[in-house]
Parts: structure tokens; sequence; C-alpha cells
């Protein structure tokens, strides 16, 4: 069975996809790390969780399996770590072929998103157990276990057990007990999900931090779109057990391959249509804007606008030329502290939210004020539907 | 209604309900202070108080026959214990897993049926099936009968515990190269074994009390302590039986507490 990589990975040349922008320079396509070719898994005869699937997640990489809940990021994981074995298809891990390996034979280890501390064993205890497993001789064991601890800045808390720990404490232990096996791929389920904003976000440049003196490529399960943009070098997009787009975090938030991937990342404002001649969409309520758009003329569209790209005016006449302008009215406006955002009626065509960042010179809006959204064509994309 | 006597009515039911407390407690306790304290009375009458005295401490010592008898409770508890303790783990693991080898309801029901069923009914079903089989009957017989009923009281303990492990533990064993075995080893049987402890307690106190079933399966010479005492009581009854209470009694109390002790750990 022959598989075109660059071809079934579908970067953002999906078919039914927008005219692609410039196409970034190619990454160095390295040696890969985990290969997933035609993977499928179904669970019984009805659920199908993962669907004909094929990812290369390269050397040194952080990838981010990024979906709603369920859409199979997690099974995809378990796949790759032998926790779950694939109905159909194949996974190697720099080229051999696991097969049906089970997970203490794979060069992989797992950071659980509960954790999955061993609660009657110490931090150095539960750090140590790779080791310890794998028969390596005590004084490397005892030397490994201090530098993972020193790793993750733990430092002091060996002869702790996992329940007088803090969430993020243990989530650290969790990642040194992994990390200490130097394993080829590191595997993470949702590993921040269960801390609190603030700890999260420090986590993540820790994370990244870490990742990044280790080398190793690491495969990153979140729903958190915010956070899989934060931390990735690329991202794959899963809605409904199949991958839906791969890219580099930039292509992922501003060339979404699909509707799905445009509101599942980011804000969006989606606004129905249908083409009215190549490259132009008429609104329901008849205006004709500019967009990218590769469906023909007469099929029904949505428009989709990143609320960040649209800029409002007090007239035509002090709007940029050569730009879309819309008329309409504000019915809302909300105050973020760094950005405001505001509900601009516009008739039968539908509502735009816009968000304009509170810097000095932005002109506020009140509720009732007649205005122009503007925006560049580039901007907006429509989804055939 | 004022808060105030609302508030009353509510202290008045707290005291109700307190009250009810003790008596439940009364009812179900003094018997067997009474016994406890008649064990001590030197009296030749079970039910009078004769002084202090420890001689049917003595006597019981002394009894030949009773003495032979608590040997026998004991090397049977003590073994059918350990094998049901076995069993009755393993039986537990495999119904938490391997739920598709047999629908799990269907195994549950037939697991938990010894629970269930009375005594009696048990103990004529086993005395049937060991002379079908031709089994003399015996300790051997009776240490069979108590890991027929055990296994399943301590399968239901040990569920209880399994039910409440996170089931990436195991997962996790794996994931960081513990073979099946060194994973059972280290990581499930560590933590299930409050469970198996607190399961091997309670069939170790149930063996040490039986006395219908193995009254039906025994055969002579390894009658227990409780069937003994039994037969003694439709023969005469002598303040020795208030000491031989009062001693089973008291390891059946340290069992019990020691099983809820250990179950409650963690």
């Amino acid at each position: 069975m022959e598989h075109d990589v660059a071809s079934t990975e579908r970067e953002a040349g999906a078919p039914g996809a927008p005219p692609e922008p410039a196409k970034p320079a190619p990454m160095t396509v390295g040696v890969v790390a985990v290969g997933l070719h035609g993977v499928t898994k179904r669970f019984g005869e009805d659920v199908i969780a993962v669907r004909n699937m094929d990812l290369e997640v390269r050397d040194g990489e952080f990838f981010s399996l990024l979906g709603p809940s369920g859409c199979g990021k997690t099974t995809t994981l378990r796949i790759i770590a032998g926790l779950d074995y694939p109905t159909d298809g194949s996974v190697q891990i720099y080229g051999e072929e696991m097969g049906l390996k089970p997970p203490n034979k794979r060069p992989v280890n797992t950071v659980f998103q509960s954790y999955a501390l061993f609660p009657h064993m110490n931090v150095e205890d539960n750090v140590s157990f790779g080791l310890r497993m794998q028969n390596v001789d005590q004084a490397e064991v005892r030397r490994r276990t201090g530098e993972a601890i020193d790793l993750v800045r733990l430092s002091g808390m060996e002869k702790r057990r996992p329940n007088a720990l803090s969430g993020g404490e243990q989530q650290r232990v969790a990642l040194a007990r992994a990390l200490v096996n130097q394993p080829k791929v590191l595997l993470l389920d949702e590993p921040l999900g269960a801390l609190d904003l603030k700890l999260r976000q420090a986590m993540q440049l820790e994370l990244k931090d870490i990742q990044h003196e280790v080398g190793i490529s690491f495969v990153y399960v979140t729903h958190d779109q915010e956070e899989a943009l934060t931390m990735s070098d690329r991202i794959g997009v899963m809605n409904e057990g199949e991958l839906v787009q791969v890219g580099r975090s930039e292509d992922i938030y501003e060339s979404p391959a699909n509707l799905f991937v445009a509101g599942f990342v980011g804000d969006m404002v989606f606004l129905p249509g249908e083409i009215a001649a190549t490259g132009a969409v008429r609104l329901k309520g008849g205006e004709i804007v500019q967009a990218r758009t590769t469906a023909a003329p007469g099929t029904s569209i949505t428009l989709a606008i990143r609320p960040e790209m649209l800029d409002l005016y007090g007239e035509r006449s002090e709007a940029p030329s050569g730009r879309n302008a819309v008329a309409g009215t504000v019915t809302r406006r909300i105050f973020l502290g760094e950005s405001l955002y505001y509900k601009i009626d516009i008739g039968a065509s539908g509502v735009f939210d816009v968000r304009v960042e509170n810097v000095p010179s932005a002109k506020r809006w009140a509720v009732g004020d007649a205005v122009i959204v503007d925006f560049h064509l580039e901007a907006a994309t429509a989804f055939a539907e | 209604m004022t808060l105030h006597e609302g508030a009353a009515t509510g202290r008045r039911l707290d005291r109700m309900l307190t009250i009810n407390g003790w008596l439940v407690f009364a009812f179900l306790y003094l018997p067997i202070l009474v016994v406890i304290g008649f064990s001590f009375s030197g009296a030749n009458n079970v039910g009078t108080w004769g002084g202090f005295s420890l001689r049917w401490y003595e006597r019981m010592l002394g009894n030949g026959p009773l003495i032979h008898a608590l040997q026998n409770t004991l090397w049977i508890a003590l073994f059918s214990t350990i094998v049901a303790t076995v069993f009755g783990t393993a039986a537990a693991l495999s119904l938490d897993r391997y739920r598709r080898w047999v629908s799990k309801g269907t195994f549950d029901a037939v697991l938990y049926m010894p629970v269930i069923i009375p005594d009696v009914t048990m103990a004529v079903m086993l005395l049937l099936w060991f002379t079908q089989i031709g089994l003399p009957l015996g300790r051997g017989t009776i240490i069979l009968a108590h890991i027929a009923f055990n296994i399943s009281f301590v399968a239901i303990v040990v569920r209880a515990r399994l039910a409440n492990m996170d089931p990436a533990m195991e997962e996790a064993a794996a994931d960081l190269y513990a073979s099946r075995w060194a994973t059972f080893r280290r990581v499930t049987l560590p933590l299930i074994m409050p469970g198996v402890l607190g399961g091997g307690l309670l069939a170790l106190t149930l063996s040490l009390d039986d006395v219908v079933i193995t009254s039906f399966v025994q055969g002579p010479g390894s009658t227990t302590l409780p069937v003994h005492v039994f037969g003694l009581i439709r023969r005469s009854v002598t303040p020795e039986i208030n000491a031989v209470s009062t001693l089973m009694v008291t390891a059946s109390m340290i069992l019990v507490f020691a099983s809820l002790a250990i179950q409650r750990r963690e």
C-alpha cells in the first residue's frame, strides 16, 4: 500500500478550500517521528472514533491535535501509545512498525489527563518507576530521577506523596515521570486541563521551554484552540474522527480549510450569501462584497471574517477605497479592556461582530450610531455550503 | 409558626433521634454485655451472679472437645480465608476487566448468589453435591463450603475498591514499561490491598461464626466451635457457654473493626 504523504496530509489545499495565500516557506521536512497511515478505529459496529487518518509528526516538533471533545484526538493519541489498537491502518515510530506492540514495548511515554500518579508511591518513586521497570542500574536511576525532578523544578519534594501536592505540582510529576525515560516521542493528553487559567498559561510556556530543552517530539492533545495556537509548531485539527487540516498556527487561523476549522479556531463572523460573480458575494440584504472563494457563481455560501479584521468608519467617504464597505447600525457595545466589541446590525444580511483595539486613536461608537463596516477583500473567505 | 418555634421543634426532633440511636445500641449490645458480665460470675447457674471469678474460663481451657473444636475452627477459617481471598480477588478483577466473556449482569448475579440465598439452602445444596461426588464429609468439605460462600464476599469488597480506581493507573504503568505482571504487582495489587485485606477479614469472620452450613457438611471429629457450642446448649447450659461466647464475640469484633479500619484507609 502506497501513501503519498504530501497529498494525503491536507495542508491548505483540501478540495473546496479557498485559494491559498502566499504559501509559507516549506518547513524542512526532517525525519518522521510518528507516522499514521490509513488509521481507522471503530468501537463496536457503529462508532467510528478515527476515520482513515494519515498523519506525520516530524522529529523534534511540537504537534497539537486540536478538536472538540469526542472528535477522536485522544483515541489517536492512545493508538500511538499502544493503549488502543487501530482497527485498520498502521502506526510507525521512527520508521518502526508498531503493529500490536503493547505500550511497554513502545519508545513513547504519555502524560495522562488525570496524571495517573501512583498514590502509594512518593514523587521520587513515581518518577523512577519507568527506569526501574527497564532494569536500569541503581546509580543511573538515581541520577536521572534527580535530573528529571530538577527539570520540572520539584527538588525538595522527592519524598512527598501525590495527594500532598497541588494540581500544578502533580502535573510536573507526571511530566517528569514520562520524560525521565527519554522517550523518542512524548504524548500529552490535555495535561493542563485541570489547572486554573494563570497556572495554565505559565505551564504552557514552561512546557514549550522543556520541549526545546529535551528536543524530542511532543504530540499534544487539546480542545483549547488558544493553547494549541500558543504552543504548537504545527496543529492538526480534528472533527468527527477525521483530520480536517494540518498546518502551522498562522495557516490554520488565517486560511482555515473549511467552515468547521473557521468556526472552531478563533472567533469568526459568519454571514450567509451566494456567489454573484467570480470573487464576489451577494449577502442576503443585497450588498455585494469581494471575497476569497473558489465556488462557482450561484452557489450558496457562508462568508467568514475575523472580528479583528473589521474597521469602523462614520462615513463611506472616510473609508479607504478598494475595500469592502457595508453600512450598519451599532446595536451593542461591550468593553473588554484591551479591546471593544461592537455588534453591528446590517439588516437582512445579518450581524457583524467587530473587535476594535482599545488604543487612544480608536474612535468609540455608541449604540444607535450609523457606521460603515470596512474590511479588506482578503480578510473574507466564502465557503461553499 | 415563628422561627423560634421552628428551632424548638427541630431541637426536639434531634433529641428524639438521639434517644432512638441509644435505644438501638442498647437493643443490640445489652444482651452481649450481659453475657460478658456473667462469664465472670462464679455461680453455677447461667443467670445468677456469684461474685467475680475466672473459673469458667479455666473450665473452658480444660475442656478437651471444646479446644479441639476451636483448633478445627481456626484451621478451617485460616485455610478457607486464604483460598477465598485469592479466588475472590481474581473474580473481582475479571469482573472488572473482561466484561465481554460473559455478560456482566449474569456473572454478577451468579457470583453474588451465595450472599443472597438462605444459608440452609446453600447448606443442603453443598451437602447433596458432596455426597453425589462421593467426597467424605469432614474438615475438607467444611473448608470447601466456606471457600464457596466466602469468594462472593471477598469479590464484593474488592470490586468496590476496584470501582474507585482510575483505569489510567494501569495504563500509566504499562506506558512506563511495566509488564502485565509487574503492573499487577507494583500498581494494581497495592492499590486494591485495603479491599483485599478487608474482604479477607470479612471472610475470616464469616468462617469463624458459621453454624448452619458447617453443621450440614461436617463429619465426625471435624466440628467447629460455633457448632459445638450450639450442641452444648441443647444438652445442658453451664456458665462455660458464657465464657466461650465472650471469646467468640471478642474475636469477631476485633476482626470486624480491623476490616473496617483497613477498608477506610486512603
